[in-house]
């Protein structure tokens, strides 16, 4: 039989529910959760569709503590129907970002895994969505760090992919994925010659972890282990990135020269080689120290 | 309606909006005084472009006219859906043109919508859902998707959809709705100069949707449970 200890320590990020990330990414038993599933507050439009609910709405909020430090936490279950935003789950959301004002933690954290606007209620999880982007920005400018992290199977798409680039930094691992429209959705739409969904390589060189990071959308890729999460976030609390016009500019001018730089690039690879990487088709390959070696220098537009 | 009459509908002391590629900045006159003017026409895709056309712009009304109130106007078809965008990180972009939004907000100008044609999804989400006054023309068009590929999607039977949209305002698309829920405030008639000078500077608060879907019955629950998470 052969030996399999020496593959994974430590907790998967990627294969941990929603609850199992927020316990082993906090301090221990520091935990206190917010409208739990005690309550049996769950979606109303989903039972007139023959739908199954959830007591949590597919999101767990609440507090506790990081290396000592106060933070309120919310983590999307990819598991029930894909993270997706309904009117419940979004107003979960934005109540604890609402929070956060008044109760001045050290951080927000955002563990978003989640496909966007839940259809079944697409309305109301539009809207709810919009609302957690102002109540985002809104605690970020009374001074309090939103630190995304995302890593699940469900990725983070639709307008939660938006909501996580409104956050002050992310932690990715190379599992996740990052974007807007989903690979199949494009697909689905535009055909398979636009974008071939069960590419799966293909799919992780647009809109994984890797590439995130390169372009310097993520400031932190990890193993894909839990504990790794947590030493990133402990690590990058408190650098707060304040939304100026300075800032602003800034992010502007990143954002032109990646247009401008990559407009044309068809592919992850091109793009990498583009930014003076040797082999950059090797890259997808790497370990994560490996992969963060042969980078090192080249990522794009960091903090 | 026409982008050109629309917007002499707006502004008939007058407007200096150019319309590039679909993509319309500039600056309209009304009887509150100057107001930039941004947005989209011919249900525009958003792409990358775009979001930093946008975005660019409200960034120089921020550096060049101080506090002065922004409109959107809101015609698109979406979030451009292709590999290139999503290569690019577009969802980045978005991002980057709301944050340029709320520090316009944060900064004293007001923040109004007006959805003259089609406002749907991703594209509307970053732009003009970030509004404090979002109000439509009664032809406009809002939706996340169409029933059809929400049957699609959901695997629910189109039929069984069609029958719920009569009931529930919460996904079937259409104005109504929206406004049911809160999303949007009112549907403005003509004369629509009138509508917009009636709105402008008046005061701006918190996000007040979830209180106007509570009072307007369309989303009962996001409000209550909002507050007991924000204060509990």
């Amino acid at each position: 039989m052969s030996d399999l200890s020496g593959i994974r320590r430590g907790h998967s990020y990627y294969e941990a529910t929603a609850r199992d990330r927020i316990s082993k990414l906090l301090d221990s038993n520091s935990f206190q959760e917010l409208i739990g599933p005690a309550e049996r507050i769950a979606s109303p439009h989903l039972e007139p569709l023959g739908q199954p609910c959830s007591f949590n709405d597919g999101i767990i909020i609440g507090t506790g503590n990081l290396n000592g430090l106060p933070v309120l936490i919310a983590s999307q279950e990819g598991g029930f129907m894909g993270g997706s935003v309904g009117e419940v789950h979004g107003a979960k959301l934005t109540g604890l970002l609402e929070r956060a004002v008044d109760e001045k933690p050290a951080a927000v954290l955002l563990l978003l895994e989640s496909g966007g606007v839940r259809l079944h209620e697409a309305n109301a999880g539009l809207i709810a969505i919009s609302e957690v982007i102002r109540a985002l920005l809104t605690t970020r400018k009374s001074g309090i760090p939103v630190l995304g992290l995302i890593g699940g199977a469900y990725g983070c798409f639709g307008g939660m992919g938006i909501v996580a680039r409104c956050c002050d930094a992310l932690i990715i691992n190379e599992e996740g994925r990052l974007g807007l429209s989903g690979p199949d959705v494009i697909e689905t739409t535009m055909g398979v010659e636009e974008f071939d969904s069960t590419d799966r390589a293909l799919v992780w060189r647009t809109v994984g972890g890797k590439h995130r990071y390169l372009l310097g959308e993520v400031q932190c890729l990890v193993e894909d282990d839990i504990e790794a999460f947590r030493a990133a976030a402990i690590e990058i609390i408190d650098k707060v990135q304040p939304l100026s016009l300075e800032s602003l500019e800034q992010e502007n001018l990143v954002l032109s020269q990646r247009l401008a730089n990559y407009g044309h690039s068809q592919d992850g690879a091109e793009i990498w080689g583009a930014m003076g990487i040797a082999d950059p088709q090797k890259l997808p390959l790497m370990d994560i120290p490996s992969f963060l070696k042969a980078v090192e220098g080249k990522v794009q537009g960091n903090l | 309606m026409k982008i050109e009459n629309l917007l002499n509908e707006l502004f008939p002391m007058g407007h200096a909006v150019k319309n590039v590629q679909n993509i319309l900045t500039g600056f309209g006159s009304t009887g509150k005084g100057k107001i930039a003017v941004l947005g989209t026409t011919d249900h525009l895709a958003i792409g990358v472009e775009t979001a930093l056309t946008l975005a660019d712009f409200v960034l120089m009304v921020i550096k060049n006219s101080p506090g002065q109130p922004i409109l959107m106007l809101v015609d698109t078809q979406g979030q451009r859906l292709s590999k290139k965008d999503e290569l690019l990180g577009i969802n980045g972009y978005l991002a980057h043109l709301a944050k340029c939004l709320q520090l316009a907000r944060q900064r004293g100008h007001q923040l109004i919508t007006l959805i003259y044609s089609e406002a749907v999804s991703g594209g509307f989400l970053a732009f003009g859902m970030m509004a404090d006054e979002i109000h439509t023309l009664a032809e406009a068009r809002v939706r996340v998707m169409n029933l059809p590929a929400m049957a699609r999607i959901t695997k629910l039977p189109l039929e069984q959809l069609q029958e719920l949209s009569v009931t529930s305002p919460s996904f079937a698309p259409g104005i109504e709705n929206f406004i049911k829920l809160g999303g949007v405030q009112t549907v403005w008639q003509a004369p629509l100069a009138e509508q917009l000078v009636k709105v402008i500077g008046l005061e701006v608060g918190d996000d007040h949707r979830r209180h106007s879907g509570f009072m307007r019955e369309g989303r009962k629950l996001a409000y209550p449970i909002a507050q007991r998470v924000k204060e509990g």
